[in-house]
């Protein structure tokens, strides 16, 4: 479990919010893929805390509890890379698009 | 594009742009790639731009009539918050504002495009949209790169300047995967206000600008900062923390943010903006144990690909733009010599050890971590201060010799000698 669940402040803006501020050059493929993307893969048990689906500051990635799988929304990914590092089993394979395609910041 | 060059930089950032710009003008064949749609647009800083260093390499750069310059920063705030309470610590000069002014608010993306152009003028080619996937080596040497669309390009020397989460340091196999406890996350909002109501809240003269950094509450007990910085019609909000932290809270920076904003220090001074950009990036705060070797046979890595931030006194950029630079020079020399070896491009290491950028990072080195193994400073110093100040400017009808008792009870909480300890590793930031 975290250490402890942080309230938010009522009212507080959604992260689908902030990401509406955003353009991206929209590429047709993924650049994210789960090494291991089995139903042995270790998001489904031995990952507790799973920190892509707490952390990732564009919600790339959640939990799907009915299919028990972690569901990639890469056309979200704002390109930082902590996903890379904060996978405790190394299962996220994140590369860049090439052709310019993904985020465009304006002010950055 | 033609098939070989002197010299191919991956990254048109601060750093590769400030190499591309020395090898041009002394007439090298020079490549710049870079895998955004445009330069900048991978890009994110708080931000502040420090001008010495780029007056180095583009004198009196913020006089040109499009210079990407926000407003020279005149003062510059810290804060140690706690939930209800703050002691800001400021310090203003027009001495700021005079010779080379110290350093200037920007918008990163519109400063990228200008740099980037400053390198096309000076005869380096430039080309956005193109990935580097991958070096080409022979007999272990770099001898060029590979695009992702397969295309195989050739230069005497490459210099990575690709950022953060440079491919190129580790597909030249000198850098491992970086691990939580190395980076910082942070999370920024440019937030629109008008420059009359910005001039007000920050009590600014038309035109200039100031920073703000938080410490204490506002980093809900995790290592580092939050940042307020004034733009010319709008303000940058930014949270930045230890990745490993946000990992051990599970906590989101877009949260983060929006509980920032409501701080009561910050929700006046932000009130009414509406968000017009948010932004998340990593910021390379390994320092000197996690730097990869700097050069080998054919390549020179610079910038945050080279764990080049200072973020004890928020530089990056500009170690960049130096180590850039100094990077540019090496290659230079190597031309000269005909040597791009990784003994002809030495004088790159040599002249980054006799600058700043590695003194400082040889001073700063070891202080997070001594920050890290002091908790105090996230939560109890900050009480402690807004404890004493709060004694020293009440008039609560006690006597005074009874707030001198009070103050002296609240620090022996942690013990002198244990306060004295907390305190010394500060010294590295204190000038």
């Amino acid at each position: 479990m975290n250490e402890k669940t942080i309230p938010l402040p009522p009212g507080a803006a959604t992260v689908e919010s902030k990401l509406g501020t955003l353009e991206w050059k929209k590429s047709p493929q993924t650049h994210i893929t789960l090494r291991d993307a089995s139903e042995k893969a270790p998001c489904v048990d031995l990952c507790k805390d799973r920190p892509c689906t707490t952390v990732c500051p564009a919600k790339v990635y959640e939990w799907h509890a009915p299919e028990k799988r972690v569901i990639v929304a890469y056309e979200n990914c704002i390109e930082c890379g902590a996903c890379r590092m904060l996978c405790p089993f190394d299962n996220i394979a994140c590369d860049w698009h090439g052709g310019g395609m993904g985020v465009k910041y304006k002010y950055g | 594009m033609s098939d070989s060059y002197d010299s191919i930089v991956v990254g048109a950032g601060p750093a590769g742009v400030s190499a591309a710009i020395t090898m041009a003008r002394a007439g090298l064949k020079v490549l710049v790639l870079e895998r955004g749609e445009y330069p900048g647009a991978k890009n994110v800083q708080g931000a502040v731009l420090y001008s010495r260093m780029l007056h180095e390499i583009v004198p009196e750069f913020w006089k040109d009539p499009q210079a990407p310059v926000e407003r020279p920063v005149v003062e510059q705030k810290m804060c140690v918050t706690t939930e209800d309470s703050w002691i800001t610590v400021g310090y203003k000069s027009l001495k700021f504002l005079q010779d080379v002014p110290n350093c200037f608010t920007i918008i990163r993306v519109r400063f990228d495009q200008w740099y980037a152009k400053k390198a096309e003028e000076a005869g380096a080619e430039l080309f956005a949209g193109v990935m580097v996937q991958d070096l080409v080596k022979k007999d272990g040497r770099v001898v060029g790169i590979k695009t992702s669309d397969g295309d195989e390009l050739l230069a005497s020397a490459v210099v990575a300047a690709d950022g953060v989460n440079s491919i190129i340091a580790q597909k030249a196999g000198v850098r491992r995967e970086l691990k939580p406890s190395e980076v910082a996350l942070g999370a920024k909002e440019v937030i629109a206000l008008s420059s009359s109501v910005i001039e007000d809240r920050f009590q600014l003269n038309p035109g200039e600008g100031s920073t703000m950094e938080m410490f204490g509450a506002t980093s809900l007990g995790m290592l580092g900062y939050v940042f307020l910085y004034t733009n010319k019609e709008s303000v940058s909000l930014g949270v930045g923390c230890k990745l490993s932290d946000y990992q051990k809270k599970g906590l989101r920076p877009s949260d983060h943010l929006e509980i920032v904003k409501k701080h009561p220090l910050i929700a006046k001074l932000i009130s009414g903006g509406k968000t017009l950009e948010y932004s998340a990036h990593l910021i390379p705060e390994g320092g000197l144990p996690s730097m990869p070797p700097l050069v080998s046979d054919g390549l020179l890595i610079a910038g945050d690909a080279a764990q080049m931030t200072n973020p004890a006194y928020r530089e990056g950029s500009n170690l960049a733009m130096t180590s850039g630079k100094l990077a540019g020079e090496a290659v230079v020399e190597a031309k000269r010599k005909g040597d791009f070896s990784k003994a002809g491009l030495a004088s790159y290491g040599e002249k980054l050890q006799a600058s700043y950028v590695m003194q400082d990072l040889a001073e700063v080195s070891g202080l997070e971590e001594a920050v890290e193994k002091s908790p105090g400073f996230l939560e109890f110093y900050p009480k402690l201060a807004t404890q004493l100040a709060h004694l020293r400017f009440s008039a609560d009808g006690r006597p005074k010799k009874t707030h001198l008792k009070e103050a002296l009870a609240l620090a022996r909480q942690r013990g002198f000698l244990r306060i004295a300890k907390d305190l010394w590793p500060l010294r590295k930031a204190a000038l």
